[in-house]
């Protein structure tokens, strides 16, 4: 880009509005230095942005509060990012109602204050810094989607901005609506390649009077896999059952949540105690390990620390011991130091490997885990896949060498959709599986 | 729609291009599962919506995936349209067959194909029954939880096509929150799986995408459920009011108290008065309102959430209410709300059940608004049935039809009241989907862009529109027309233009 393109990309973006100004190095996108970044503040705006980018043939990346924007492949090209976090206005609270609209930029801890207000949240356990448009792009979710699911579940309206500034709706503002195609699927995890989500209506659910966690360790996988299977299954109705293991071959810590009534919750706890074991405790506070995808930092958020890598393992419940059992072998086979944890009784788990260590080991450590569990191959003659071991982030070299999304299903439907939506291939180009 | 492409002689039998795929159909399932003959076409041409009707030129009855995989390949082909059909109980003309087109009906796929209690999955064929499936993994200790009220007939994939909730989904949710993988026949005839089974499947969530997206973008031929854990208490719960507002006022104190039992319905007098004449369900005499809440969970839950219930119900000025736990008893305080629809039927010769939605706490001043559209109507009632938790409407349109101009005067009411649920920021509908039924209403709802945006989908799936046509959208979208100029929406496509594919 010359530099007066970028110039000319500036005085076109800022007649929409938007605050516009060059880009600075900690605008970078996983190496990629955009030339400028344009806040919208409303929707209009945002627009605007958008029609104004497709008009020059520009190529955008959305970012919420920038905590994971480097994560993934790097943008092929990306000129504008469009930063979402001044739109941060809570449009609607409906509490009778158990909804809220909101813009895309409301973080979730200041929304989670807001709802408590009304003994109401939104049921994601996301780090609080963190945008709810981000959350909806990455369909990212902590310990809670074992009962409540992931931002997919809890969104019943959405607005967006497509790759041409056309300002769209789909779904509405009550629980209850099958009018039409529910776009916000389409959205959820979509993480920037179809365009701006701009507004996002949620179902809301009532703050529990009380949450306990029962915890237990097991040195074998086995045992440890019996207990989070029986919890997750067990009719005392845990609203997330996780796990950690801190080091290859050591202890398995498993947690179940438990919320409800006083009364309801301390006849609970006291079941799960025997259901998990002997020497298994009731705590009233989170284990400091609870719902960390890699090392938490100061400010709350969940990043990786630079150069170390996220894996997200996604299995049958039933897996779950060879999955365990798998990382260990493999780690031990790829020489890697690994710890994991995630939300067990949903089928996910988190691998991190800290920065440091050999990419080219990294990457072995992927590409055997996939085949391993048996996901190296795609399912294609229309198999099922039954899991997936996904980078979600990791340094350059180990992202060159093991393919970060692995065998995707149907990505042929999926380019299908990408080619209607932004036909021009203007939006986070080259990030989505298969390059979308 | 436009110039059928194959139009049907009087005698209804098929003709040219759907005439020309009997032998290949035949070659693919059999000759006994290839329907031909006018008699026992009729028996398909329509869904639970009997307004809409028209006999398919061909019905065809696969047993196996790869089977629908071929059929649509050869519909494809020939540029026959095609619809997908389950236990036909759709009440919005979803599966309105055409009669120059193929109807593909799954009741012969009704396999429960692999029970994975361990891992709380379920693979099952499209045609199983809803309750089928509940019975299959009930040995287990599971139920499968979207339960809508035909779930005895209605097949899963019918549900996947609707995103069918229940009178559960206030709690447990609808279809999607419950499927995990999906294996379709896209209308090019491929098949292929949305979704791994895990429900984080790397990429576009298609699986979330499809469902409910009323048999347009595709055929479902294996579909993954979730199995929840069977609670281990179900209490229900009946409280009588003297009026729907004062029903209201309770359901207002229940959400408030952080509460969000399994299910709350609402019926009034009207409604009352018909259940009453069917079942005998003896609900309390004489009451203007009856709420039924159901809770579920454990048991040390359960108790305690229902005594926050009663204590609100009794706040709110609830004359009688009864409780009930094991499950013949129950059943008997759901008898007069299950009943409810069939039992309009006792007290009005002919009525039009509605679907649509409002935001709960509006519930009071429509239903004083739907009165007023009913009273200035001769000869229209409107009794009313719903989903209080989530302000799920079903009202149901009472008339003579033997008196000229009622049923106008009732099709009226009954959207009128669709204008109301859009007014007040609600939807046209909660479960029965939009179908042929209501594709008209979609531009009150959505804006023209919205409508396109969302046939982007469709275009990507079904970009030759053969499959499900006319259904959900009042216009259909040219797909080869990509928005090249990248300012405001394209120009909008008359229907019937669509036929020069
Ligand atoms: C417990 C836990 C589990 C997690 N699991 C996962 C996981 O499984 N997968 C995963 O990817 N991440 C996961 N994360 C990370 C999570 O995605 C991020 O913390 C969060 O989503 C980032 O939000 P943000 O506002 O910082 O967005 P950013 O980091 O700024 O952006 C994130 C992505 O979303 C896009 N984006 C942001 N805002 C918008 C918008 N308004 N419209 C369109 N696109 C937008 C960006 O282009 C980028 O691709 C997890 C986090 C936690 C705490
Ligand atoms: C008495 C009664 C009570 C009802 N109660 C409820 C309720 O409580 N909640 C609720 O949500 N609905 C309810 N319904 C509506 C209806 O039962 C549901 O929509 C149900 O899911 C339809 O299933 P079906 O198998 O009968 O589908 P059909 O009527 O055969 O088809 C419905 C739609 O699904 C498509 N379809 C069917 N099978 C497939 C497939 N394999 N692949 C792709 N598309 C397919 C069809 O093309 C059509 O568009 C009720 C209906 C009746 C008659």
């Amino acid at each position: 880009m010359t530099a007066a393109g970028a110039e000319a990309i500036a005085v076109a973006l800022a007649g929409t509005g938007a605050e516009v100004r060059p880009a600075e190095p900690s605008d970078v996108v996983g190496g990629v230095l955009p030339s400028c970044v344009a806040s919208p503040a409303t929707v209009d705006q945002a627009a605007g942005v958008m029609a104004a980018a497709a008009g020059l043939d520009l190529a955008v990346v959305p970012r919420g509060s920038g905590d994971t924007i480097s994560w993934g492949w790097p943008p092929a090209r990306c000129d504008v990012v469009a930063d979402l976090s001044g739109m941060d206005q809570v449009l609607e609270y409906a509490a009778g109602d158990l909804v809220v609209k909101v813009q895309a930029g409301v973080r979730l801890g200041q929304l989670a204050e807001i709802l408590a207000e009304k003994g109401q949240r939104l049921a994601l356990d996301g780090p609080p810094g963190v945008t709810v448009g981000g959350a909806v792009a990455r369909n990212a979710a902590g310990p809670l989607r074992l009962r409540y699911g992931l931002p997919r579940d809890l969104l019943i309206g959405i607005t967006i901005v497509r790759p041409d500034g056309a300002l769209a709706h789909a779904g509405g503002k009550v629980v209850k609506n099958v009018a039409g195609y529910d776009l916000g699927k389409l959205f959820a995890g979509s993480q920037g390649t179809l365009g701006l989500i701009v507004e996002t209506t949620f179902r809301l659910h009532p703050l529990p009077d009380l949450s306990a966690y029962v915890i237990e360790e097991y040195r074998e996988s086995a045992a440890a896999a019996e207990a989070v299977l029986a919890a997750a299954a067990s009719p005392l109705q845990p609203s997330a059952v996780e796990l950690e293991r801190a080091r290859v071959g050591g202890p398995i810590r498993v947690a179940t949540l438990l919320e409800g009534t006083p009364s309801g919750v301390s006849a609970r706890a006291e079941r799960m105690r025997t259901l998990l074991g002997r020497s298994a405790e009731t705590m009233m506070a989170a284990p400091d390990w609870w719902g960390r995808t890699g090392e938490a930092s100061p400010s709350g958020m969940t990043t990786v620390v630079a150069g170390g890598t996220l894996v997200r393992v996604a299995f049958w419940a039933a897996e779950l011991r060879p999955v365990l059992d798998a990382i260990d072998t493999v780690a031990g086979e790829a020489g890697v130091a690994v710890s994991v944890g995630g939300s067990a009784g949903a089928g996910v788990l988190y691998a991190l490997l800290a920065a440091g260590q050999d990419p080219g080991q990294v990457a072995v450590f992927v590409r055997a885990l996939r085949a391993a569990t048996g996901h190296a191959a795609g399912p294609d003659g229309g198999g099922l896949a039954r899991g997936s071991v996904v980078v979600l982030t990791a340094p350059a070299a180990v992202l060159e060498a093991a393919d970060p999304w692995g065998p995707v299903p149907s990505l042929g439907l999926m380019r299908a959709v990408k080619q209607q939506f932004d036909p021009g291939h203007l939006m986070s180009p080259g990030r989505g599986p298969g390059g979308i | 729609m436009g110039t059928p492409l194959a139009a049907s002689p009087d005698n209804g039998a098929p003709t040219g291009a759907c005439a020309a795929l009997i032998p290949t159909l035949e070659g693919i399932c059999g000759a006994d599962h290839v329907i031909s003959e006018p008699r026992e076409l009729k028996t398909y041409e329509c869904d639970g919506l009997t307004a809409h009707r028209t006999a398919p030129a061909l019905v065809v009855l696969p047993e196996e995936a790869e089977q629908v995989a071929a059929i649509v390949r050869a519909c494809a082909e020939a540029g026959v349209p095609f619809v997908a059909r389950g236990s036909g109980t759709g009440l919005s003309g979803g599966a309105l067959p055409r009669s120059d087109g193929v109807l593909i009906v799954t009741s012969r796929m009704r396999r429960v194909l692999e029970v994975d209690p361990r891992s709380r999955r379920a693979i099952v064929e499209p045609g199983v029954t809803n309750l089928a499936v509940s019975k299959a993994v009930e040995p287990y200790g599971f139920f499968y939880a979207p339960d809508p009220s035909s779930q005895v007939v209605c097949s899963v994939g019918g549900n996947v096509a609707e995103n069918s909730g229940g009178a559960h989904c206030l709690k447990h949710g609808f279809t999607v929150h419950h499927v995990t993988g999906l294996e379709i026949v896209t209308p090019d005839g491929e098949l292929t799986w949305l979704g791994d089974g895990t429900g984080v499947s790397p990429g576009y969530d298609l699986l979330g995408a499809f469902t409910g997206s009323e048999g347009t973008l595709g055929i479902v031929t294996k579909v993954v459920v979730k199995l929840t854990p069977l609670p281990e208490m179900v209490r229900t719960l009946l409280a009588a009011f003297e009026s729907t507002s004062q029903g209201g006022t309770a359901v207002s104190g229940i959400i408030g108290a952080g509460i969000v039992p399994a299910a709350i319905e609402m019926m009034d007098a009207l409604a009352i008065e018909a259940a009453e004449a069917a079942v005998h369900c003896n609900y309390p005499a004489g009451a203007g309102a009856v709420l039924v809440v159901e809770l579920d969970g454990p048991a040390s839950e359960v108790e305690a959430e229902a005594a926050a219930v009663r204590e609100r119900c009794e706040q709110a000025g609830a004359g009688e209410i009864r409780s009930a736990d094991d499950p013949a008893d129950r059943a008997r305080i759901w008898a007069g709300r299950k009943s409810a629809f069939a039992a309009v039927g006792r007290i009005s010769p002919a009525y039009i059940v509605q679907d649509g939605v409002v935001p709960r706490t509006a519930l009071s001043g429509i239903l004083g608004r739907i009165a007023e559209l009913s009273s200035a109507r001769e000869g229209v009632r409107v009794a009313n049935v719903f989903h209080a938790g989530d302000g799920n409407l079903h009202p149901l349109v009472l008339f003579d039809d033997r008196i000229e101009g009622a049923g106008e005067a009732a099709e009226e009411v009954s959207g009128a009241i669709l204008d109301l649920c859009i007014e007040a920021g609600g939807s046209i509908t909660g479960e029965h989907g939009v179908g042929v039924d209501k594709a008209k209403y979609m531009p009150k709802m959505f804006g023209p862009t919205d409508l396109d945006t969302m046939q982007f989908l469709r275009c990507a799936f079904n970009p030759r529109n053969l499959c499900n046509p006319g259904k959900v959208f009042p216009t259909p979208r040219l797909c080869g027309e990509v928005p090249g100029v990248r300012h405001g929406p394209p120009p909008a496509v008359a229907a019937g233009e669509l036929e020069q594919f």
